[in-house]
């Protein structure tokens, strides 16, 4: 108990802000990874789906996942970004 | 103590680099680099004879051409795009030359992981496609674009500010954040085990188990370039179609 007293008494101003920055960086990536984690998830899904189902349409199916994929994952990129601008 | 030896880098310590001469980095120097070797390899092509079978330099030039017409250009805009492979081709070979030093080893960095090249490529393809919906639709391009045709009356304002936003800024600003985020975090993985594998072998330890599991990063190390090659490639693939979508939707409206 007498340690931790110490401890907190040792912490600054700006070892608070750096903790609190760094929860909130790994707070930022973790929560913008999981709703394009679904969609692509959901997304390629859906495309092997229609590949297996209509072989012939294989290219056109590959091209528009593509695009699809590109779309969702910005938004996990964004927030990596984030988490560079916040905790870095 | 493994958590004093190893310290992660200041963010600048791994994307900044020293002048080699005033106003000429690692970064430019790739990125001329890039653009001089592209070019290059489809002088070199262009010489050999077309007539007879192709191979060596000629073969990779044509199967990235065939590559582009067929995978990207077709799939997009169809045969009235055939006339923008040039500029396609251009993009994805100079993204894609400067992607792949991330991987090289000595060069180990992507010159799209800072900001400038993939703001002013993009910057370049928001030009051209507002260009070629000007060309092919006069002033009306910027109120179909605002409003596609078949909107309720009701509904104008609503979807207006939302196309508006979404064709004029986040375009090029997702276009943008795509190459560079996805180099960004390449090259940072590959930072982190390639530290973790060197605290690792270099810490001072009476833990004998300690020195031989750095092999576990040492194979994440080596799957993660194997991975980057992959990421070079479709990023490369991703910019250019994209680009293509964009300037298709401009040139045809109803699609």
């Amino acid at each position: 108990m007498e340690a931790i007293s110490h401890l907190v008494a040792q912490t600054t101003a700006d070892d608070a802000k750096a903790a609190n920055a760094a929860i909130g960086a790994g707070f930022a990536y973790g929560l913008a990874a999981i709703g394009p984690g679904i969609g692509i998830g959901y997304l390629v899904g859906k495309s092997v789906e229609a590949m297996a189902r209509q072989p012939e349409a294989a290219g056109m199916v590959r091209t528009t996942m593509f695009l699809g994929i590109a779309f969702t994952e910005a938004l996990a990129l964004i927030g990596f970004v984030v988490f560079i601008l916040i905790g870095l | 103590m493994l958590a004093d030896s190893f310290k992660f880098p200041l963010i600048n310590s791994i994307l900044r680099w020293k002048d080699l001469f005033p106003t000429f980095n690692k970064i430019a120097l790739i990125a001329v680099a890039a653009a001089l070797i592209g070019i290059l390899v489809f002088l070199l092509a262009v010489r050999k004879d077309p007539k007879v079978a192709p191979k060596g330099v000629r073969n990779l030039a044509e199967s990235t051409v065939e590559f582009i017409e067929e995978g990207i250009v077709m799939q997009t805009m169809g045969k009235d795009g055939l006339g923008w492979t040039p500029f396609l081709l251009s993009l994805f070979i100079f993204v894609y030359l400067c992607n792949l030093p991330g991987i090289i080893p000595i060069l180990q960095m992507p010159a799209t992981a800072r900001m400038a090249i993939p703001l002013f490529l993009s910057l370049l393809v928001w030009i051209v496609y507002m260009g070629v919906g000007f060309k092919h639709q006069g002033i009306k391009y910027l109120t179909n674009t605002i409003w596609p045709p078949g909107v309720p009356t009701a509904l104008k304002p609503l979807v207006g500010v939302i196309e508006l936003i979404s064709n004029y800024f986040v375009r090029p600003f997702s276009l943008t954040v795509r190459l560079f985020a996805n180099m960004l975090a390449g090259h940072i993985l590959l930072v982190t085990f390639s530290l973790l594998t060197h605290s690792l072998v270099t810490a001072q330890t009476k833990q004998f188990m300690l020195k031989p599991m750095a092999i576990l990063p040492m194979f994440m190390l080596i799957f993660l370039t194997a991975f980057e090659v992959l990421v070079a490639l479709l990023q490369a693939y991703i910019f250019t179609i994209l680009t293509a979508v964009y300037i298709g939707s401009s040139a045809h409206p109803e699609h």
